[in-house]
């Protein structure tokens, strides 16, 4: 078995005088998508902040590409290879869309066929190109973060709630462009509230509760068994 | 937004009481110039006036630019801010009048030259300043508010203290180079020359740090990490030698406002950054924390009204810009123009 893009062991995280996190184990494996799911509040938004640097864990071991990166600088970690699409989108709303595009290719120009092949996924984006990021609307803010974290080739992409408060038709533009970036062979750790797109994204999955993980299988199989589906997370799962 | 118009992309116009809204800081100026024209009877002094209000605010500008952007990258309060100032203050002056000959000639491209060699050695001097404030005093208490201003308070004392055993304890009273001295005449108002380089340096160095901030890669990481520092590193940048550079071109400018006031009020002394915090700190809050432009609106806004209520009643002198102050924050609790969000 060919060793996983990203690999957690036993990390635990603080926040204020709280344990968050309570040891988690998780593995990403190369070119594949991986779903973090579970209920409001089991730590999902705060193992993906751990892996980014953005809080620190207290113990354990996080490892990119074999390389452990538990104590990298969150810059070195995005250096690594590492494209993070944040809960709230982190769209810079002073600067314009072409100013959030340019800020995110770190090294160097904005490449042109990149940028096309984002502008087809994302149209809005061409015509709000030179428009305050502030301005857009909540989907475009959020085709936007993706587009930002797709401005680079990237190893591995942290992507948290693509989909969340999205109109329908929106959610299906957005999973379109990640079901692309995953044929272009992208490895994928998503949290994903919407089962409909989890299922469809999903290679395997990771459900998490009261921080740590539970349960790692095949997207399949959790999505085929409801009664799994009811006793991991306390509900049939919307879609399945 | 409608689903179809998100997905298509329609522009979306902001209403007209959105517009209105971004563009009332931006009329304040204006309509404190006109209203200072209605309350002035005499015109040629209203012009005196305005001129001396608009040097004023450009110097304060240049010494608080740097601080608010300071605030903004890093949540950092730093009241030591005024040290540079005073510091920059001296080493100019030394440097000028270690220039006597050149300083004293009625030629004005030898008092430029004098006066760009002052500016050069006072920056260069509070930017290494800058550079070993921020590694030993700052550095270690990065995201504790009260820690910042115990320590940069305490910096602050020690600077004044070291520029009283390198100087003395004496204020230090200095004439200005030959030909800035004086005043031209225009529509029947005396304004003064220096006051008038005051507003055109000013200005350049406004014009300059917008084109830095809109158009360079530093630039942008810098409004960038005012607004979201911590996306700013996820990208992949790091964001604490940006504050470095950000600091270090903070104390520096800090140290030519230095220079600037001193030449302006003919005197300098060790305490005179720590007074100019004062109005330094009203700029930054009335301006929003984090907003350049915001900082330069405001600036102008307590110089001019600073001057005007000097002439008009000079007993509210003192209180006029804590009075701005309170107004501003009225109608925008969190500053004209700010970009950091409130925490």
């Amino acid at each position: 078995m060919p060793e996983p893009i990203l690999s957690l062991s036993g990390v635990c995280t603080d926040i204020a005088q709280y344990r968050i996190l309570h040891g988690v184990d998780l593995e990403v494996a190369r070119g594949g998508v991986t779903m973090l799911l579970g209920r409001n509040g089991v730590g999902k938004t705060t193992t993906l902040r751990t892996i980014m640097g953005h809080w620190r864990a207290r113990a354990g071991t996080i490892r990119l590409h074999g390389r452990d990166i538990i104590a990298a600088p969150t810059a070195a970690i995005a250096r690594a290879g590492v494209g993070y699409v944040p809960e709230g989108m982190g769209i810079f709303s002073d600067l314009t869309v072409e100013e959030n595009m340019v800020l995110a290719a770190v090294s160097g120009p904005l490449d042109r066929m990149r940028l096309e092949r984002i502008f087809e996924a994302f149209p809005p984006l061409r015509t709000f190109w030179r428009s305050p990021a502030g301005t857009l609307s909540g989907g475009q803010k959020q085709m936007l973060s993706i587009a930002r974290a797709m401005a680079e080739e990237r190893r591995l992409y942290l992507i948290d709630e693509p989909t969340k408060g999205l109109a329908p038709a929106i959610v299906s533009t957005m999973a379109a462009a990640l079901r692309n970036l995953k044929r272009q062979g992208a490895s994928i750790l998503m949290v994903e509230q919407n089962f409909a797109v989890a299922r469809a994204l999903g290679d395997t999955a990771a459900v998490m509760d009261d921080g740590r993980v539970v349960w790692t299988g095949a997207m399949a199989d959790l999505a085929g068994d409801t009664a799994l589906q009811e006793r991991l997370m306390g509900l049939r799962m919307e879609g399945a | 937004m409608s689903e179809a118009a998100d997905r298509a992309g329609v522009v979306r116009r902001l209403p007209l009481a959105d517009r209105l809204s971004r563009l009332a800081p931006v009329l304040l100026v204006p309509v404190l110039v006109l209203v200072g024209l209605a309350a002035i009877s005499s015109t040629s002094s209203w012009l005196t006036l305005t001129v001396s209000g608009l040097a004023m605010g450009m110097m304060i500008f240049i010494m608080a630019s740097g601080l608010t952007l300071v605030f903004g990258l890093m949540d950092v309060i730093n009241f030591g801010h005024g040290a540079f100032i005073s510091v920059g203050a001296f080493v100019g002056v030394s440097l000028l009048m270690a220039l006597g000959e050149m300083t004293g000639a009625p030629s004005l491209a030898l008092n430029l030259v004098a006066l760009f060699l002052a500016v050069l050695a006072a920056m260069a001097a509070t930017a290494v300043m800058g550079w070993a404030f921020e590694r030993v005093i700052v550095r270690p208490v990065y995201g504790a508010h009260l820690k910042q201003i115990l320590v940069t308070v305490g910096g602050l004392i020690v600077v004044e203290q070291l520029i009283a055993v390198i100087w003395g304890p004496e204020e230090i009273y200095l004439t200005r180079p030959e030909m800035l001295k004086g005043a031209v005449t225009f529509a029947g108002a005396a304004l003064e020359r220096y006051r008038l380089v005051a507003v055109a340096v000013g200005l350049v160095l406004f014009l300059a740090m917008r084109w830095v901030l809109r158009r360079t890669r530093i630039g942008l990481i810098v409004r960038a990490g005012v607004e979201d520092g911590e996306m700013v590193q996820a990208l992949g940048y790091r964001l604490r030698l940006v504050f470095v550079v950000v600091f270090v071109a903070g104390s520096a400018l800090a140290g030519l406002g230095g220079v600037m006031w001193g030449l302006y009020q003919e005197v300098v002394t060790a305490g005179m950054g720590e007074e100019m915090m004062i109005l330094v700190f009203i700029v930054v809050i009335i301006g929003g924390l984090g907003s350049v432009e915001g900082c330069f609106i405001g600036a102008l806004l307590v110089g001019l009204m600073q001057n005007y209520v000097a002439f008009l009643e000079p007993k509210l002198a003192l209180m006029s810009n804590i009075g701005l102050l309170v107004v501003i924050l009225m109608w925008r609790p969190q500053g004209m123009m700010p970009v950091v969000k409130a925490k």
